[in-house]
């Protein structure tokens, strides 16, 4: 549907991941300098300009997978590593966070004043490093210039074009249970109070015209809410109070990331029948990857003094155990592609994601590159 | 006014798009089919009415030739010609007709899609059956595209294109009463709110050009002379069709909204939001005085769900269905 949604995607799941990230140093006392490191180097990374370049070309989305790939080498773009339940978990945590917001928004055209709240909490995270600062600043003067001018209807089919990305996904996420904007299945609240958004009227009215054009009659009808009128509209500009709170940082001290998080509730599983018909457009959509990843420039690989491990889990057990008891109808599963058939058009993406594999496993005969690719997205 | 009844298990969830549900009835047979649109899947379910048997099929969205394709569904409806009933899907890369059940595909007409994809999105969205032989499908581009359709086979023509709006079209409708008297035949929406009114026959002529104020008018109706327009600011507003005088005007939800519908034998008009409000008005018209008023009758909420379909399941509007996003399920109500 709309091609202009994989920025908003991306920026504001980015967003949610160094929310995430940053409580998840400070709960495990790592080092100041360190932390500071690896939130520089994923901001940096996140807004390399060859990979915005890509990332704002118009294109259709990803597939979930293709978009969790992109997510893990970025998580990987400094010092610290991260296992794949705690990676599962990270990418649960940004999406269905996320997806409330989208959901909740309360004109299509807010979800940009989300992304605001997201790019100004960035741009807070990097306030002492100037050249960083200027990266997420020229991204910020790049999204104004794309979206302030398309109109509500737009802007709500890029919201529908996220809300088919998000759909099915109904993960229990401790932090919303317990403020009690989701319930016990997955859903979110939504609320029948409050401001209405702006622009809309407080229901309850009919009027009607004679017709010349003047009101004859005026009637009431019960709301069935407790609706109050909008507040003023967020700033669109680069500076500016947004009004709106989706976006913002909902962790602190005193919320932490919640290290326990409900599998999906059981019935569930009806909805999310995975498709294991090949997707022809698998070969579409890795050379679209390759592209992108192709700026996904990672300047550092740990060595073994300053690289480090965060647990999305209280206990490393706890994190064994999530692994092991993660339904399967959330594992995010490899890329279907035939990467043996299909090597030449991905030998692009193969060199890059090589070059992500020698991090970890090296001592791989560059002639089997593809088979490296497969075996590399069967490891992620 | 309305109590809730058994609901219809789909086999796959309602995506979030406008007017995500067609409803139509079988009267000879006793059935009623309801299509619900799933990303790149129709979810088709045919219902009897003693609610004892339900059969479900779904159609992938295969576009002429090409085998497979994850392109996605922007809407499916069932057009109802005096001759022959049709279900109809619209996507990004084209227009699909079926026979009634979904069992045949008798026309595809592809849209032209740029080789690299543009900001501009391209899709097909707004179905109405017009008269004898039209079926009418919005264009992204703001085209409208006329079919004309024979009684039978699969000689399906596009007739006329029609180049009056400038935005993507969103919803269009014909004159749901029957009544040959009224000169309005067709209504067409687009993404800033404009309304066209059509007059069909073998050139369509622009009846009028109804202003929009750059609010989007998803879903949009035509009873007896008389335009049902609803809008992303929850606002409902009548116009008399070819004058384009507005009649009344309704804060009718608190969210954007995403479904009207007519009961034409009762003037029953249902809308349906994302505020997970459903609620039912009444209609009246003088035609006299051309005037028209509009009374809320029922409101109910459906609990945490943004609603993108809702639809009367007959003429009089004594039961109607409603999805919702995320939702699998058609939750029907019908009159106590």
């Amino acid at each position: 549907m709309s091609s202009r949604t994989l920025p908003l995607l991306f920026i504001n799941l980015g967003g949610e991941m160094l929310y995430i990230l940053d409580q998840r140093l400070r709960a495990q006392n790592i080092p100041t300098d360190k932390a500071k490191k690896v939130m520089n180097d994923i901001i940096t990374t996140m807004f390399n300009k060859k990979f915005l370049e890509e990332l704002f070309k118009p294109q259709e989305l990803y597939s979930k997978k293709a978009l969790r790939t992109v997510f893990d080498r970025l998580a990987h773009a400094s010092i610290m590593r991260l296992n794949q339940a705690s990676m599962d978990k990270l990418y649960d945590l940004m999406t269905m966070a996320f997806k409330y917001q989208v959901l909740l928004c309360p004109r299509p055209k807010d979800m940009l004043l989300v992304s605001f709240n997201h790019m100004d909490a960035i741009k807070d995270f990097v306030r002492d490093a100037p050249s960083i600062l200027n990266q997420v600043d020229e991204t910020y003067r790049q999204l104004i210039e794309i979206y302030t001018p398309l109109s509500g209807g737009e802007f709500q089919l890029i919201r529908q074009t996220l809300l088919i990305f998000f759909q099915d996904m109904h993960i229990r996420v401790s932090i919303f249970l317990k403020d009690k904007v989701q319930n016990s299945n997955g859903r979110f609240v939504l609320p029948t109070s409050g401001p209405v958004p702006h622009g809309t009227q407080v229901p309850g009215l009919i009027r009607i015209f004679n017709c010349s054009g003047e009101e004859v009659k005026r009637q009431q009808f019960p709301n069935g809410g407790s609706y109050s009128s909008a507040l003023r509209e967020g700033s669109f500009e680069m500076f500016g109070e947004r009004v709106i709170k989706l976006g913002t940082n909902m962790y602190s001290v005193s919320r932490p990331v919640e290290t326990h998080m409900s599998g999906t509730a059981k019935n569930s599983a009806q909805h999310t029948k995975v498709n294991t018909a090949p997707n022809p457009l698998a070969k579409e959509e890795l050379n679209l990857l390759a592209r992108l990843m192709g700026g996904l420039d990672v300047q550092n690989s740990p060595n073994a003094d300053s690289g480090f491990r965060v647990n999305l889990f209280a206990t490393d057990e706890e994190e064994e155990e999530a692994l092991i008891s993660r339904p399967e109808e959330l594992s995010y599963e490899v890329i279907n592609i035939q990467a043996t058939k299909d090597q030449q058009a991905n030998a692009e993406l193969a060199r890059i994601m090589g070059e992500f594999t020698e991090e970890r496993e090296p001592s791989q005969s560059p002639s089997d590159k593809g088979e490296d690719l497969l075996a590399m997205m069967d490891g992620l | 006014m309305y109590h809730k009844e058994k609901s219809i298990q789909i086999k796959s969830s309602a995506s979030a798009l406008y007017n995500n549900l067609s409803v139509l009835r079988i009267a000879p047979r006793s059935l009623t089919y309801f299509t619900v649109v799933h990303a790149n899947v129709v979810n088709m379910v045919s219902a009897s009415w003693d609610g004892l048997n339900f059969s479900h099929r779904q159609l992938q969205s295969k576009e002429g030739n090409i085998a497979a394709s994850s392109s996605l569904i922007m809407q499916a409806s069932w057009c109802v010609l005096p001759s022959r009933e049709l279900l109809v899907l619209t996507s990004q890369k084209g227009i699909q007709m079926y026979e009634s059940d979904g069992s045949i595909m008798v026309y595809w007409h592809a849209l032209d899609i740029p080789e690299t994809p543009t900001a501009q999105a391209v899709f097909a969205r707004g179905i109405a059956a017009v008269r004898e032989n039209y079926i009418c499908v919005g264009v992204s581009s703001g085209s409208v595209l006329v079919f004309d359709v024979p009684s039978k086979g699969s000689n399906i023509m596009l007739s006329e294109v029609l180049e009056e709006h400038r935005e993507s079209i969103t919803d269009m409708a014909s004159e749901c009463s029957g009544s040959l008297e009224c000169i309005a035949d067709l209504v067409t929406a687009d993404d800033s709110g404009i309304l066209c009114v059509w007059k069909s026959g073998e050139d369509f002529q622009l009846l009028n050009k109804i202003p929009g104020f750059d609010v989007c008018c998803s879903s949009v109706k035509l009873w007896k002379g008389t335009v049902v327009a609803g809008y992303g600011t929850g606002q409902i507003r009548l116009y008399e069709a070819v004058t384009g005088i507005v009649q009344a005007e309704v804060n009718a939800h608190a969210r954007w909204i995403y479904s009207l519908d007519i009961a034409p034998f009762s003037g029953l008009l249902l809308s349906g939001a994302e505020d997970s409000l459903v609620r039912v008005w009444h209609l009246t018209l003088t035609p006299e005085t051309n005037s028209a008023e509009i009374e809320h009758l029922y409101s109910e909420c459906v609990t945490d769900t943004q609603i993108c379909g809702a639809k009367f399941c007959d003429g009089d509007g004594y039961a109607f269905a409603v999805t919702g996003y995320d939702l699998s399920e058609i939750i029907r109500y019908t009159q106590a």
